[in-house]
């Protein structure tokens, strides 16, 4: 298996770490200037998400992760698994419920997102930063309000709760922001 | 052409003009004293057997010699000392492979001079001396403070350096959020040092006070002597100042076999580590054996002296173009 050495740490470089994939987010080296010199590093783990602090000794060698993110279609969920698909290959992954996470409340079918592959299996997903998403539940929209302010919630399509004016009605198409869970406007759709 | 192609200083016109007085100090600093500025050569035929410090390795056309760009100017400094120099000073690049990150850049500025005569005592308060004027105009520096590398321990950790036993230390870092899978044997006792100093100490001294550490450890003397009352401590000593280590001096070693030896543990050191082996440099051998006067030297980071003046934590705000623009 490919290894890298602590002189290779860079931001971004992929590595396993507790029989995890990991990513590097940062790198500081320290060293006095006769002793031994550290490599003091910012971790994240790619299957929780969890963000966490390690240091090795200079040169230590850790294996390679193999990591790639890739655009591939959400096609659908069989009540057990996502399933996506590499529109350049066809090929097709099933991603289990911890890999979706929250990215299920974001995505509908046909929606391209980047599925993160660990030795060719999906471990996360990330949804379209901005998603048009169709709103399933909420109170009946107040006509003319554009512009007190007021918000309340709305249950979109996919699953998603977002707060949205109070002229919203169920059946209209919205844009939202994945990363913030909030609402930007109404798409024309 | 890319347009990422960085090709502007990462330094400041300010910071570059500060690095111009501030050489013109220590020229003006040490012709004052009658102290000699020498040059030895960058590429040398001899490296550094540290193990802890990697030279990069240049070979010529002309004999098909593998040469080395000096970490240090100090084996060649000792040989002009040996001849009968007296007291001399230089500025020069040194070169250490690998060391890259806030506070390192692979090439870097060193201020190097030595003191016939001169014990470390006596260096320490020159080094003193020159960094309150190099720093007079920019920090407001309290009073100086020493202390043997035993007692920051005890006072900083209210731990023994030299006793308390290494798994006992490997538990402290763990104890203050440090994760680290290293081996906890007696071999390894000198590596949690250096991670405690680095990593625990340095961030608890005080940030406006030069702070001398005098004393190291025997296993850390280095090329320094050892205290002639107490062999289990070395006449080598830092400067701390801002939280940052400054400076390394020794009262040093003039005796050839015991430099001998020294080199020879070295390269065994680095032959287990699965290093590269380097040949000790015969030169300063040799210059010793004819006879190095009984002397001080000291070595000052001249990059971190300016990170200071200018209130800085990165080093690529001192240098033109640092290694990744160079």
């Amino acid at each position: 298996m490919a290894s890298y050495s602590t002189n290779d740490f860079k931001r971004g470089l992929k590595i396993m770490l507790d029989n995890d994939p990991c990513s590097i987010i940062e790198n500081e080296f320290v060293k006095p200037g006769k002793g031994q010199a550290f490599s003091r590093v910012k971790i994240r783990n790619l299957k929780t998400g969890r963000v966490i602090e390690r240091t090795f000794k200079s040169g230590e060698k850790v294996d390679a992760a193999d990591v790639t993110d890739v655009d591939m279609q959400y096609l659908y969920n069989d009540g057990e698994a996502w399933h996506f698909m590499n529109p350049t290959s066809f090929e097709q992954v099933a991603a289990d419920e911890a890999a979706v996470s929250d990215a299920k409340l974001w995505i509908k079918e046909q929606d391209e997102c980047v599925v993160t592959l660990w030795n060719g299996n999906p471990i996360s997903v990330t949804p379209p930063n901005h998603a048009i998403l169709a709103v399933a539940e909420t109170d009946p929209g107040v006509r003319g309000d554009t512009a007190s302010g007021a918000t309340k919630p709305a249950t979109l399509e996919s699953g998603a709760v977002v707060q949205v004016p109070l002229f919203i009605d169920v059946g209209d198409v919205l844009k939202v922001d994945t990363r913030s869970g909030e609402y930007i406007s109404r798409a024309k759709e | 052409m890319s347009e990422s192609c960085d090709w502007s200083p990462s330094a400041s016109l300010r910071a570059l003009r500060l690095r111009a007085e501030t050489l013109s100090r220590i020229r003006g600093f040490f012709a004052s004293r009658a102290i000699l500025e020498v040059e030895t050569p960058l590429l040398s035929r001899y490296g550094t057997t540290d193990p802890h410090i990697d030279s990069l390795q240049v070979s010529s056309a002309y004999d098909q010699q593998q040469r080395y760009l000096h970490t240090s100017p100090e084996f060649a400094m000792k040989r002009l000392l040996a001849s009968g120099s007296g007291s001399i000073y230089q500025v020069c690049k040194v070169f250490r492979d690998a060391e890259i990150g806030r506070r390192h850049n692979p090439e870097f500025s060193l201020l190097e001079w030595y003191r016939p005569g001169f014990d470390q005592v006596a260096l320490m308060a020159e080094v003193d001396e020159l960094v309150r004027e190099l720093l007079a105009t920019h920090m407001e520096l309290g009073e100086t403070l020493t202390l043997r590398y035993d007692a920051a321990f005890q006072r900083y950790l209210e731990v023994d350096p030299l006793v308390t036993p290494v798994p006992e230390l490997a538990s402290l870092v763990s104890g203050h959020g440090i994760e680290i899978e290293m081996e906890c044997g007696e071999e390894q006792r000198d590596d949690w040092l250096d991670l405690l100093i680095s990593q625990l100490i340095e961030p608890q001294l005080p940030k406006q006070q030069p702070v001398f550490i005098s004393h190291f450890p025997a296993s850390q003397a280095s090329l320094a002597r050892l205290d002639p009352t107490d062999s289990r401590f070395a006449h080598r000593f830092e400067l701390y100042l801002g939280g940052m280590e400054l400076a390394n001096g020794f009262h040093e070693l003039t005796d050839a076999s015991e430099q001998a030896a020294r080199f020879q543990a070295e390269r065994e050191r680095r032959r287990d580590e699965g290093k590269w082996d380097i040949p000790e440099d015969r030169h300063l051998l040799a210059a010793m054996q004819h006879g190095l006067p009984d002397c001080a030297g000291v070595a000052l980071g001249l990059d971190r002296v300016l990170m200071l003046a200018l209130g800085s934590d990165d080093i690529n705000d001192v240098i033109a173009f640092p290694f990744e623009r160079s």
